[in-house]
């Protein structure tokens, strides 16, 4: 510990002149704070959810359906028929009934009708086990839970001794260490942390990710502090063990593609085929998963939906839809129980489809909005303030951002101008519709790149409201730039060294337009920006389905890599990002306002914080 | 996942008439020596669908079927069983248990599907896009025997059986008209509005409806309700869905929010329809929606709604029993090429016979044969590609050949029986021959008789 302090010191007075904090330790390495923007999925939220959800979720059911089996065992298991017939002809006239009456539903009174003739009603063997389990929790641990609830104080302080020693002398140290820090600066935690430490509700701990969340707890209150610990790190697709035990977890069936290009390894790339279909098949046996969540990651793993702000806010309704559905299990508490829930869901999401960073941030907010609710608000309360914080966000951070996103940028459109843009970014399109709007005389010249084609679509849209418009694809794009007044770029997200990461092509697109003096403006919405710095488009990037590069839709003569796909020696490579450097970046617009690139770690520092993550 | 399952188990059909009756209603009916209907339960068990909800036509073959089910799977599934009257149809049987559905969709399957197609896929795409109504498609089955017995090859040469003509869109997704074969004379007629805001129909009729259903709940309910003359979700529910798509007059459960007030109201309007937009234009449109969109000059907004198919692939599985040819079709296969269905397993022989079965001397048993429990056979018989039943007595030098025996059958000695079925407790006297017959229950065939293609019941 100490050995590691000196060269902190050092370093931190450099990052902060960029606006950006090292990690307090890099030991306090927390398995559960992982940011979610990280692609694949780390190892040990998820089995701690596996190790959770299943219990949180069937108890009830089995519970449930077991008291129920016992009620008809005892009536009907035996004499069978006799209180079946009745029930069957009672249900009989009903059928009559309801055919000659025209309206069904109505006619009959509910109470009245016995239901359909009960047959069998079963319990599996299954959800048998997992009942007993609950019930003998309490029986056995009756007497001690109560013992835990009588010094609930303290009873933490237990449970970290329970864990490991030496883990908790490093907290202790790190916890002494920020509270210095605090009182430099000047900001006081105290209060909060106390008022968090009384809420900590007393819970067993039954292995160490327990423990580990627990020590989440204790950091929570300095939560500004906890935003910068060291990101997990992301797993190594190259890594052959480790992705061996993800695949053991994965819900989605993934076959590894076998030519991958040697430098993105590292990535997880996988034959897209086969996922959907198994996916599909599978869509009754995922209980855990939440339907709307289900659709959702189907419809990004089909590629229904795309694109950062669809996405995100796709997942947002559907979080909105699990959680207005979500009830506490007995024995739980909401903040814990659902946010492992969600985090269940992200995982599932990402074995859809790797999360994009402002999903990441999206999921970041609505846990931290979890974790904020006061332990006073009953269930309901709580999630309809849940509900209406994630309303909040889809409309403050997204449509509302894009609205001033519009405001200023309409501003750099001038009577005359050539606007080029690339691919279809849906702030890009509303400014656009915006200037047409305002009378402005403009043309547009939209760069489409294969496979994906999206600057189609964005051309279609355009040219029915009754934009002049031009279309030409990216081999052209050092022709076009002739004659081009201005670029408009949209993005998956801008990284606080000014770095935008956006969809593959992008990079190029700007760098031409550099080489013609031709002012970039990027259009980002600031819940997209992200503390993380990268230099290039390797070390974290996504791979899409290699084969739709070697097809050309709509030519089905195009077929000259139709039987490559597994030959050794050729190696097929779909990005779908690419990090465009600040220096080919004129201007950022976004919803605070029109910034340079090298201000974006100022919009990370200050805003973020205060308006949408605390 | 919030579906609720109807199986439509039927009752006793007239087409399949000298097999079933009040006692073996169609959904009973043996295939491998299994109800028919255990081949649906066990491929929705298999998908986790453990709670559901048989309709059977009748009140006695309700009781019937119902016993059966309390049998076979008491503690593995919850099984509701509701009669219906006969011949309500399949809207009628989901008019008559409207009542009991609840869940935002409804699986409907017909409890005569002999299949191995992933239940989950059908409702996964109900769900991806959103549809009204999903159907399952599949290749339209082989029908007659594959390899025809060598002096057989007359009349084998039949036309295929017309099925349905499917019309689908470009990307296979969407069915955009639908019509039973039967039915269509000489032309085919095809709404101007859908072909103009699709642009390219493709016709099909190598797919066959299997009769497996995913329906919004709201919107069924409805449809059933407005139109009381509908009376089979096939002929009628699903044409009108499919016809109606592109102007939709079911109530697609508009925007449910309504609590706010005042300009509250205004805001969250024009945000919801900002995120709808977004939403919308992050993926290819489809017709529906770009039919939505192109409002030239109307007043009114035009409503769609989607129809889907889910396409089994070529290797799955899929035939329905509902017809003699089909009976003997989906026997020949449950023992022979899917012969994962059945649930047995075969021996090295390729066949099943059941260890209690007992054979005479120079009695050969072929491949893709099946013998059930306690059935006893004389000497020097021959049994290929046939199905024989539990507890039959077959006498000596007896041919069986791509049959169908059911239990407690009687077989006098020389019989010869070619692609025939007999029902349980039919006794064959000496030298019966039969050729493509079917033996209704409990018939006594009279010595040395010859039938051909004929059809035995007790008067």
């Amino acid at each position: 510990m100490d050995a590691r302090r000196p060269p902190r010191a050092v370093i931190d007075p450099k990052v902060r002149t960029v606006g950006f904090f090292t990690p307090p330790d890099p030991i306090q390495f927390d398995s559960n704070s992982l940011s979610p923007v990280m692609i694949p999925p780390p190892c040990h939220s998820s089995e701690n959810l596996d190790l959770h959800s299943p219990p949180s979720v069937t108890p009830p059911s089995g519970d449930e359906s077991v008291s129920v089996t016992g009620s008809y065992n005892g009536s009907s298991s035996e004499l069978f028929p006799a209180p079946m017939s009745p029930a069957l002809s009672q249900k009989i006239v009903a059928g009559d009934g309801g055919v000659g009456g025209g309206i069904v539903a109505s006619s009959f009174p509910r109470g009245g009708g016995v239901p359909v003739c009960k047959l069998t009603t079963v319990s599996v063997v299954n959800t048998d086990s997992f009942a007993f389990d609950e019930r003998d929790k309490p029986n056995k641990g009756g007497g001690s839970s109560m013992e835990v609830k009588d010094q609930a104080m303290n009873s933490k302080q237990k449970n970290e001794k329970s864990s490991k020693a030496e883990r908790r002398a490093l907290q202790e140290a790190q916890r002494a260490a920020k509270a210095e820090g605090n009182k430099a600066t000047g900001t006081v935690t105290s209060g909060n942390l106390k008022s968090a430490k009384a809420t900590k509700p007393p819970q067993k701990v039954d292995n160490t990710s327990v423990a580990a969340s627990e020590k989440k707890g204790v950091d929570r209150p300095s939560e500004k502090d906890r935003k910068k610990d060291v990101p997990h790190p992301r797993m190594q697709y190259d890594d052959k063990s480790r992705v061996e035990k993800a695949k053991r977890r994965a819900v989605v069936n993934h076959t590894e593609s076998r030519n991958r290009v040697e430098l993105f390894r590292h990535l997880p790339q996988y034959e897209h085929g086969s996922q959907l279909p198994d996916l599909e098949a599978k869509f009754f046996q995922l209980e855990p998963v939440h339907p709307s969540v289900y659709k959702v990651g189907l419809q990004y793993l089909s590629g229904d939906i795309s694109g950062g702000n669809a996405r995100c806010i796709a997942m947002l309704q559907a979080f909105q839809d699990a959680i207005k559905d979500y009830t506490v299990p007995p024995e739980k508490t909401l903040v814990r129980d659902l946010t492992a829930k969600i985090s269940s869901y992200v995982s599932f999401l990402i074995e859809c489809r790797p999360l994009s960073i402002s999903m990441g941030n999206a999921i970041r907010f609505l846990k931290s909005q979890i974790a904020k609710l006061p332990l006073t608000l009953s269930e309901s309360e709580s999630k309809t303030s849940l509900q209406s914080d994630i309303e909040r966000f889809i409309y403050e951070k997204i449509i509302l951002a894009d609205k001033v996103i519009v405001e200023h940028a309409v501003t750099k459109i001038r009577d005359g101008d050539v606007l080029l843009t690339y691919g279809s970014s849906s702030a890009v399109e509303m400014i656009l519709l915006r200037a047409h709007e305002l009378g402005k005389q403009f043309q547009v010249v939209v760069v489409d790149s294969r496979p994906s084609l999206k600057g189609k679509l964005l051309l279609r849209r355009l040219v029915e409201k009754g934009l002049t418009c031009t279309y030409t694809h990216i081999n052209a794009v050092s022709f076009i730039m002739h004659e081009v007044t201005r670029v408009f770029l949209g993005a998956s997200s801008v990284l606080s060294n000014g770095t935008v990461y956006s969809g593959v092509g992008t990079a190029s697109v700007a760098m031409v337009a550099h080489a013609f003096h031709v002012p970039v403006i990027v259009c980002c919405e600031a819940f997209k920006f992200h503390e993380r710095v990268q230099l290039d488009s390797i070390c974290s990037n996504e791979l899409g389905d290699p084969d739709v590069i070697s097809k050309v839709s709509g030519r089905g003569d195009v077929n000259h890599l139709d039987a490559w796909a597994n030959a050794e020696n050729l190696q097929l490579l779909n990005l779908i990002y690419d990090a465009t450097p600040s220096d080919y970046v004129s201007i950022i617009v976004t919803d605070y306002g029109m910034i340079p690139p090298t201000s974006v770690p100022v919009v990370v520092r200050e805003y973020s914080r205060e308006q949408v993550w605390i | 996942m919030d579906f609720q399952v109807v199986v439509l188990a039927g009752g006793v059909s007239k087409k399949l008439l000298p097999l079933v009756s009040h006692e073996l209603p169609n959904a009973l009916l043996p295939v491998a020596n299994r109800p028919v209907l255990s081949y649906v339960v066990e491929l929705l068990e298999l998908s986790n669908l453990k709670d559901l909800i048989v309709v059977v036509e009748g009140k006695d073959t309700a009781l019937n079927v119902g016993a059966w089910i309390s049998g076979a799977y008491a503690d593995r599934l919850h099984v509701e069983v509701a009669a219906v009257p006969e011949d309500v149809g399949t809207a009628g049987a989901i008019r008559a248990i409207a009542r009991h559905l609840y869940a935002k969709d409804i699986l409907i399957v017909s409890g005569d599907l002999v299949s191995d197609v992933p239940i989950g896929a059908v409702a996964a795409t109900h769900r991806r896009h959103d549809a009204v109504v999903t159907a399952l498609l599949c290749n339209t089955p082989v029908s007659g025997p594959l390899e025809s017995v060598s002096s057989g090859g007359k009349d084998k040469a039949k036309k295929p059986g017309r099925y349905d003509l499917i019309g689908l869109d470009p990307t296979k997704q969407f069915l955009l008209h639908i019509a039973t074969g039967a039915e269509v004379e000489k032309d085919l007629r095809i709404q101007k509005s859908i072909l103009r805001s699709v642009g390219q129909v493709e016709i099909r009729a190598d797919l066959m409806d299997a009769h497996l259903y995913a329906f919004k709940r709201s919107v069924l309910l409805e449809v059933l309700d407005q139109n009381g003359e509908f009376h089979s979700l096939k002929h009628d529910v699903l044409p009108y869905l499919v016809r109606s798509q592109l102007k939709s007059e079911v109530l697609l459960n508009g925007t449910p929010q309504a609590e706010e007030n005042g300009t509250e109201k205004v805001i969250s309007q024009s945000n919801q329809q900002m995120l709808s937009q977004i939403l919308a234009n992050a993926s290819e449109p489809t017709f529906h929606l770009r039919h939505e969109l192109s409002t030239n000059g109307s007043d009114s907004v035009r409503r769609t709604h989607k129809c889907c198919v889910y396409i089994a692939g070529s290797n799955k599985y899929c035939a329905r029993l509902n017809s003699l040819q089909a009976y003997n079709d989906i026997n020949r296969d449950v023992i022979g090429e899917a012969s994962h269905l059945s649930g047995y397993s075969f021996s090295s022989h390729n066949n099943i016979i059941d260890p209690t079965a007992e054979l005479g001397a120079k009695t050969t048993v072929g491949p893709h044969c099946m013998l059930g429990e306690g059935s006893q056979m004389g000497d020097k018989c021959s049994v290929k590609r046939s199905v024989i039943g539990r507890h039959c007595r077959i006498g000596a030098n007896v041919k069986v050949v791509n049959s169908v025996v059911m239990n407690h059958v009687t077989i006098g000695d020389g019989c010869s029986i070619q692609g025939s079925v007999i029902c349980s407790n039919v006794q064959l006297q000496e030298r019966a021959t039969l050729k493509d017959c079917q033996v209704g229950a409990g018939y006594m065939v009279t010595a040395g008789s010859d039938c051909k293609g004929e059809v035995l019941t007790k008067k």
